[in-house]
């Protein structure tokens, strides 16, 4: 045991030696401290009781998507003076279990996600039987209403879709490939088929295994090498369009690659021409709307859009707003 | 009562006296009853096929994405079976990747140390992690199957609580403007040029793997030990195998595949996403049982598993070259995966049989 303590002490030891002797004099944290230094920290606004919101979506575990949602929905508690709860579960039945759990424990308002809305809809009554408000985001825009809900708020995902087609038409495209990187999901399933009907070329799915980024690579860059008359990739999520970028430049292919969604490394590859657009669905808009609509809705009864839903989405980003946003993907808002 | 003593015959005495493991075979025989040679036989039935459903597999560009797919599996394939040839499983392999990869990326990032600093740390820690599966197997006595499914939904849920913790974010920030990043980058995902054509690093530390694991196997007294430890731990340790040592010594040795793989992730991708890795576990588990090992220990090689991953990274792509309706995907890769096995059981069976 003295040995084992004397080889860890070792181990520590050198560890702290090695990074006190090696620092790097670019980026890393200390240029992100001189970044966060730049962003605002909202306080309450208003004096309002502190109610409590329960946010409860259909996320699986280290999504960078819900990441900004939530970080959208904790700037409006902040200044609404709410205290803001979240969870998620990506299985439909646990995520249901746990709107049961938020209703038993009586918040004052309920947003949820309906990605599987069928699971969700005794859930979702027995909230609004209790009196609790509920407002539905991101997927649910067609039962939202149906299950009643306050509004929805979110981008129907087949419109973002046609507007990548019109995006592709107008760029010159003739064959394109929508790359899945979640088997049997129907938003994605949405998205493709969206571009593909608005689509005037060719457009081919591709599934990959989103959870093992060397597999997504060496997928495309088969694909591409098996078609070499495929001129745009389209990715659904914004980690898979730079691995998108890599396995087109193996492939040695001139494709354009596109993508869904955004974050750092997608405007910076905006701003360098490694990309050719994005489609944002604003996921602060969607987690800041819903909190800030509960809460003029539990205080002045407001409804907006009278019940129809809201659309933060799609819109499209290319190089011209690029060097702006990558600040805001930076701080983790965008 | 008279004993009757059996005539001598001088012709057969040193046959009779040597030990079973020592009589002379035919190269043929020796060759027929190798680990690996059912799944040789199956990746060649693999690779004909795909040459010739799939129009652009055998373009040497096409052969070099096949194989950066095998080798990203191989490297953890290679220690995972010399694992499962001693005996035990690792559930936590698959994540153990993500583990290495986020602790490499975070350490340079938070002490905003030169990136070399945070691959050291993060093979010490790696290499702890695999030294506690190990530790922790030994020490109760509860099967591989618990410890490491223990160890997985910890190091699952740590990497995305530690990631969120530290960076705020799922994903890790970009390191790739920190010094170090390039020399590192040259080490674990290069690309290196034969021909004309571009091939991945990782392919080299696949092969370096395989060599060492085979060495290691075959050549050395610490192989002995793997096999005794795999075919039947109390008879191993009756005859003085240091039977804990080497289980722990074998979790370490996955650990340190997992390190290569994280870091080739970090490097490869520069931000690396803390959800991933979920799943890949059972993948290495199916190419060392593709190349021949055995699921109960005691059996199977190095080549063998590095041949499974091969099978599965021509698969998986083939379907890709060959242009099927990607919604029927999974299916396909099934369907080849237990192909595969099936001929592989049925050439050993028949190699059995000739010996």
């Amino acid at each position: 045991m003295a040995r084992f303590r004397t080889w860890v002490s070792i181990a520590v030891a050198g560890a702290l030696g090695l990074s006190l002797a090696g620092c790097s004099s670019t980026g890393g944290k200390r240029a992100e401290d001189a970044r966060k230094a730049s962003a605002a920290r909202g306080k309450a606004a208003v004096s309002t009781p502190r109610w409590t919101f329960a946010m409860i979506t259909h996320s699986g575990d280290g999504d960078t998507f819900w990441d900004i949602v939530q970080s959208g929905a904790e700037e409006a508690a902040r200044k609404d003076n709410i205290n803001f709860v979240y969870s998620h579960n990506d299985e439909a039945q646990q995520q249901a279990q746990l709107v049961d759990a938020a209703v038993d424990k009586k918040v004052d308002g309920i947003i949820v996600t309906l990605a599987k809305p069928d699971a969700m809809k005794a859930a979702v009554a027995r909230a609004r039987k209790a009196g609790i408000p509920v407002i539905t985001v991101n997927s649910g825009s067609a039962e939202s209403k149906k299950f009643g809900a306050l509004t929805h708020i979110g981008q129907d995902e087949t419109i973002a879709g046609e507007a990548v087609g019109e995006e592709l038409n107008e760029r010159g495209r003739k064959k394109a490939l929508c790359v899945l990187h979640e088997q049997g999901n129907v938003g994605h399933e949405q998205r493709c088929a969206g571009a593909k009907s608005t689509f005037d070329g060719k457009m081919a799915n591709l599934y990959v295994e989103g959870t093992n980024m060397p597999d997504v690579q060496s997928a495309i860059e088969a694909k591409l090498q098996s078609d070499k008359s495929i001129d745009s990739v389209v990715t659904l999520g914004a980690p898979f369009a730079a691995t998108a970028v890599k396995a087109k430049q193996d492939a040695g292919s001139k494709a354009e690659i596109d993508t869904f969604d955004l974050n750092e490394k997608v405007a910076q590859g905006l701003r360098s021409g490694d990309l050719g657009f994005a489609v944002d669905q604003q996921p602060y808009l969607q987690g800041y709307e819903a909190v800030d609509l509960l809460w003029l809705y539990r205080y002045n009864a407001n409804v907006l859009g009278g019940g129809r839903p809201v659309l933060t989405g799609p819109q499209i980003v290319t190089k011209d707003q690029a060097a702006e946003l990558e600040e805001f993907a930076k701080r983790g808002t965008r | 009562m008279t004993t009757t003593v059996p005539e001598k015959q001088p012709g057969r005495e040193p046959a009779e006296r040597l030990d079973e493991r020592l009589i002379k075979t035919s190269p043929l025989k020796k060759l027929m009853g190798r680990p690996e040679l059912g799944s040789v036989v199956g990746a060649i039935a693999v690779f004909v096929f795909f040459s010739v459903f799939a129009d652009s597999f055998l373009r040497a560009s096409s052969l070099a994405t096949v194989l950066y797919a095998s080798s990203t599996l191989g490297i953890m394939a290679v220690p995972v079976a010399l694992l499962m040839i001693g005996g035990e499983f690792d559930l936590s392999a698959g994540v153990l990747v993500t583990s290495s990869a986020l602790v490499s990326s975070m350490f340079s990032y938070q002490m905003t140390a030169n990136t070399w600093v945070g691959v050291g740390v993060s093979l010490l820690v790696t290499l702890a992690i695999g030294a506690f599966n190990g530790f922790m197997l030994t020490r109760t006595k509860l099967p591989s199957f618990i410890i490491t499914l223990g160890t997985f939904l910890m190091l699952t849920g740590m990497n995305l609580g530690f990631t969120k913790l530290i960076s705020g974010t799922v994903s890790t920030k970009s390191i790739s403007d920190m010094e170090g990043f390039e020399s590192a980058k040259d080490v674990f995902a290069s690309t290196f040029t034969i021909g004309g054509v571009d091939f991945k690093i990782t392919i080299l530390w696949w092969l370096a793997l395989v060599l060492v694991a085979t060495w290691l196997l075959l050549r050395t007294r610490v192989g002995n030990w793997i096999f005794a430890v795999g075919g039947d731990v109390d008879a191993a340790r009756a005859v003085g195998v240091p039977v804990n040592k080497t289980k722990i010594g074998l979790y370490m040795g996955v650990a340190f595949g997992a390190w290569i793989s994280g870091q080739h992730l970090l490097f490869s991708f520069d931000v690396v996403q803390s959800g991933e890795g979920v799943g890949n576990e059972l993948i290495y588990i199916v190419a060392a049982v593709i190349g021949g090992c055995l699921i109960t220990g005691g059996y199977g090689s190095a080549v063998g598993a590095a041949i499974g991953a091969l099978i599965f990274g021509m698969t998986s792509k083939g379907i890709v070259f060959a242009e099927w309706n990607s919604d029927w995907f999974k299916f396909f890769l099934g369907a080849m995966l237990l192909l595969a096995t099936l001929l592989n059981a049925w050439v050993r069976k028949r190699a059995e049989a000739i010996k």
